[in-house]
C-alpha cells in the first residue's frame, strides 16, 4: 500500500507562500498528474513529497507513515528530474546502480539482475556502457527512469520529465510512460505544465494555481466539468470562451442573455438562484457550431463576424466577434468561411457552463456529471 | 574534391596573411607584443645566463653571453651550499601543503554545497574575510603560537599555517555550485552519503579544477620565503627560497657569488616549471571558470 496523503501542506519562502495549504490524496497504484502554470507550486509540492524541501506546515504521509520530517532516503521514493540528473562521468549502468549501492546491501548479483530487468523494460540494454554525453535526450531520459526503476520504490516522483525532449519524442515517451505504469502499477506523482501530458497520462489530474488545489478529477471530468473558471481556462486548447452574460427568466426557462445572443440554459429552470445574476458564460471552441442551412435543432442561432481565420489542418479556428466580446470557434477544416464574413453560430446545448465572476466557481453545467443530460450544482 | 577545397583555402589564407603582415599597424602591434614578451622574459634569461658565469664575469657588464663556469656554479650550489637538501625540504613542504589544503578545502566546499546550512552565505563570507589577513600580517602571533606548541623548526610549522585556504574553498565552492542541484538532490533521494558523493561524484567531476588548484597551491607554497625564514632557524630544515638567501650571505672576498645564487635560483625554478608543464591545461580551465 503506497498511498500519499498531503494534509494542509504549506511551504513559505520568506513571506511568499509557494504551496498554500494543499490537501491531496494519491491512491495506491494511481498515476496522478499535477498540472498548473509556472509558479503555481507544483514542483514545490513534489519536492516536499520527496523531502527535498522542508514543509512550513502540514503533514505528508506515504503508505500511512508520517514522513513530514524524514530525510529523502527514508521515504522509499525515486525521483526523475527534468534535466535527468545523470552523473556525467558514469556509464548508464553505473548511474543506475550508484544509488542502489548506497542505501541497502543488495548483493551484486541482485543489482545486476535488476539493472538487466530495467534495461530490458526500457529497451536500453545496448546503451548501458555509454556515458550520458554519448546518449540522446530520449535515451538519457530512459536511463534516468531506469535509475528510478531499479530501486523498486513504493512511489515514483517525476518532475517535468519530458519537457527537455523535442515534440515528437515527447509524444513517444508519453506513451511509453503510460505503458510502463500499467506494467509496474507503482504509485506515481507526475508534475507537468503541459495539459496534454496531464490529460493523456493521468488516472486523475490535480490542477494547481497560486499554491492551492483547484480541482482533482479524472481527465475527462476535468474537461467536461471544470470546478472553476481557472480550470476551465487552463485545460483545453484553445481555452474555453468566457463571456459575461445576465441570466434572465423567460417563459421557456432560464436564458443566458448577451448583447450578441440569448441562449436557453437547459434544465436551468430548477435553479432560480441564478435569475438576474451577472455571470460568466463558458463554452469551449468546439462546442460552438456553425448554424448552417442544415443545422436543425439549433434554432437559437446568432450572428457573429469572423475577424481572424486560422487553419490548423485538422480543424479551422475562427476568431469571431459578438458584441464587444470575442468567441473562438473550431469548425470543419474545409468550410468556406473567410475573414470579414458574417456567420451564424449556435451552442451545443449540453456543453454550457456558468461561473461566478467574483469567486470564479462554477455554478452551472448544462450536462450532469453522472448522467450527461441533467444539470447539477457544481461540486 | 575535399583536397582541392582545402588547397584553395590554404592559398587564400596565406595571401591574406601576407597582405596583413605588410600593414604598418600590424607590424607595430607585433613589435609591441615582442617588446612585452622580451621585457617579461628578461629576468629569467639573465638569471640563466648569469648562472653560467663566474663572479668576475657577472660584474663585467660587457659579458652578456653564456659564461664559462656553469658546471662549477651548479655543483657549488648543490654541494657546498647544500641546496639539494633545501630543494627536498621545499618539495616535502609544498606537497604536504597541497594535500592538506586541497583535502580541507574540498571538505569545506562539500559542507557548503551538500548541506543546507543556515546562514550558509554568512559562513562563506566569513571564510572569504580571512583573505584579508595574509600570513605576513599574522606573523608575530603565529610565531608565538608555533613556539608555544613547540612546532618551530618542524614540518608542521611551515605547513600548518597554510592548510586553511579561503581561496581554495572559494574556487571549489564556485565550481561545485556550477554542478546542477538535481545531481545533489538525486544523491539525497538515493541516500548517497556526503563522503561517497564527494569521492564518487564531486571529485571525478572536478578533476581539472582540483588539478588547477593543486598547481596554484604548489607554486604558492614553493615560493614562500618570509614565514619559513622566521619559523625555521635550523639550517638543514630550511626551504629553497631561504636557501638562496643563505648563499647570498656567504660572500667570498667581499663579492656576492651571483653565479651560484642564480644557479640555485634556476634549480629552484625547475620543480614549479615541471608542475606547470604537466598541468597547464587544467590550470587554464581553472582560470577560465573564474572568468565566466
Amino acid at each position: 500500500m503506497s498511498t500519499i496523503t498531503l494534509t494542509d501542506l504549506t511551504k513559505h519562502y520568506d513571506s511568499i507562500a509557494a504551496v498554500d495549504g494543499i490537501d491531496l490524496d494519491v491512491l495506491d497504484e494511481e498515476f496522478l498528474v499535477v498540472v498548473g502554470p509556472s509558479g503555481c507550486g507544483k514542483s514545490t509540492t513534489l519536492r516536499l513529497i520527496a523531502g527535498l524541501e522542508d514543509a512550513t506546515a502540514g503533514t505528508i504521509r506515504i503508505g500511512g507513515t508520517d514522513v513530514t520530517d524524514s530525510p529523502p532516503e527514508d521515504r522509499d521514493i525515486a525521483m526523475v528530474f527534468q534535466n535527468y540528473a545523470l552523473y556525467p562521468h558514469m556509464t548508464a549502468a553505473e548511474n543506475m546502480t550508484f544509488g542502489m549501492q548506497s542505501v541497502t546491501d543488495y548483493s551484486s548479483a541482485e543489482i545486476e539482475d535488476r539493472v538487466a530487468d530495467a534495461a530490458a523494460t526500457l529497451g536500453i540494454t545496448e546503451l548501458l556502457d555509454r556515458t550520458p554525453d554519448a546518449l540522446s535526450g530520449g535515451e538519457r531520459q530512459r536511463v534516468a527512469i531506469g535509475r528510478a526503476l531499479v530501486r523498486e520504490p513504493s512511489v515514483f516522483l517525476l518532475d517535468e520529465p519530458l519537457s527537455n525532449l523535442d515534440a515528437k519524442l515527447r509524444v513517444h515517451m508519453r506513451a511509453e510512460l503510460s505503458k510502463l505504469h500499467r506494467e509496474l502499477d507503482t504509485t506515481t506523482v507526475y508534475v507537468t505544465h503541459d495539459q496534454t501530458e496531464a490529460m493523456t497520462l493521468g488516472d486523475r489530474v490535480a490542477v494547481l494555481n497560486d499554491g492551492t488545489v483547484q480541482q482533482v478529477a479524472p481527465p475527462q471530468q476535468l474537461y467536461d466539468f471544470p470546478a472553476n473558471q481557472f480550470v476551465a481556462g487552463f485545460i483545453g486548447e484553445p481555452a474555453m470562451n468566457l463571456v459575461p452574460v445576465r441570466v434572465r427568466d423567460r417563459p421557456r426557462g432560464l436564458v443566458a442573455d448577451h448583447e450578441g445572443f440569448a441562449h436557453p440554459l437547459p434544465d436551468g429552470g430548477s435553479n432560480s438562484a441564478l435569475v438576474d445574476r451577472r455571470l460568466t458564460f463558458g463554452v469551449r471552441p468546439e462546442d460552438v457550431l456553425l448554424a448552417g442551412r442544415s443545422a436543425t435543432g439549433h434554432e437559437e442561432s446568432f450572428e457573429a463576424r469572423v475577424t481572424v481565420r486560422e487553419p490548423l489542418g485538422e480543424q479551422l479556428l475562427l476568431h469571431c466577434t459578438i458584441g464587444d466580446d470575442e468567441l473562438q470557434v473550431k469548425v470543419q477544416p474545409r468550410r468556406d468561411v473567410s475573414t470579414g464574413d458574417t456567420i451564424r453560430l449556435c451552442f451545443d446545448q449540453q456543453r454550457l457552463h456558468l461561473f461566478d465572476p467574483e469567486t470564479g466557481d462554477a455554478i452551472y453545467h448544462a450536462a450532469s456529471e453522472d448522467q450527461p443530460a441533467k444539470p447539477t450544482p457544481s461540486q | 574534391m575535399g583536397r582541392d577545397t582545402m588547397a584553395t583555402d590554404t592559398a587564400q589564407s596565406s595571401t591574406r596573411t601576407t597582405h596583413r603582415d605588410i600593414l604598418p599597424e600590424n607590424a607595430l602591434m607585433h613589435l609591441g607584443l615582442f617588446g612585452a614578451i622580451a621585457l617579461m622574459a628578461a629576468p629569467l634569461v639573465l638569471a640563466v645566463l648569469m648562472s653560467t658565469q663566474t663572479t668576475a664575469e657577472v660584474y663585467q657588464p660587457t659579458t652578456i653571453g653564456p659564461g664559462s663556469n656553469a658546471l662549477q656554479n651548479y655543483q657549488a650550489a648543490l654541494t657546498t651550499y647544500n641546496f639539494g637538501t633545501y630543494l627536498l625540504n621545499s618539495l616535502v613542504m609544498s606537497i604536504a601543503v597541497v594535500i592538506g589544503k586541497v583535502t580541507l578545502s574540498l571538505l569545506a566546499a562539500l559542507a557548503l554545497v551538500y548541506y543546507e546550512l543556515p546562514y550558509e552565505r554568512a559562513i562563506f563570507m566569513f571564510v572569504l574575510l580571512t583573505l584579508l589577513l595574509p600570513v605576513p600580517v599574522r606573523i608575530v602571533p603565529l610565531f608565538q603560537l608555533m613556539a608555544d606548541l613547540g612546532w618551530t623548526n618542524t614540518l608542521l610549522a611551515i605547513t600548518g599555517p597554510y592548510i586553511a585556504s579561503a581561496t581554495a574553498v572559494f574556487l571549489f565552492r564556485q565550481h561545485f555550485r556550477s554542478i546542477p542541484d538535481s545531481l545533489v538532490e538525486t544523491a539525497h533521494v538515493d541516500g548517497v552519503g556526503p563522503f561517497r558523493f564527494l569521492v564518487s561524484v564531486l571529485i571525478p567531476m572536478s578533476r581539472s579544477m582540483i588539478a588547477g588548484v593543486c598547481v596554484i597551491t604548489f607554486i604558492y607554497s614553493w615560493n614562500q620565503f618570509l614565514w619559513p625564514l622566521i619559523a625555521v632557524t635550523d639550517k638543514p630544515s630550511q626551504v629553497a627560497q631561504v636557501g638562496i638567501r643563505y648563499i647570498q650571505g656567504a660572500a667570498q672576498a667581499g663579492l656576492t657569488q651571483w653565479g651560484v645564487i642564480m644557479a640555485a635560483a634556476v634549480l629552484a625554478l625547475l620543480p614549479p616549471l615541471a608542475v606547470l608543464l604537466v598541468f597547464h591545461r587544467s590550470l587554464r580551465e581553472t582560470i577560465a571558470i573564474q572568468q565566466s
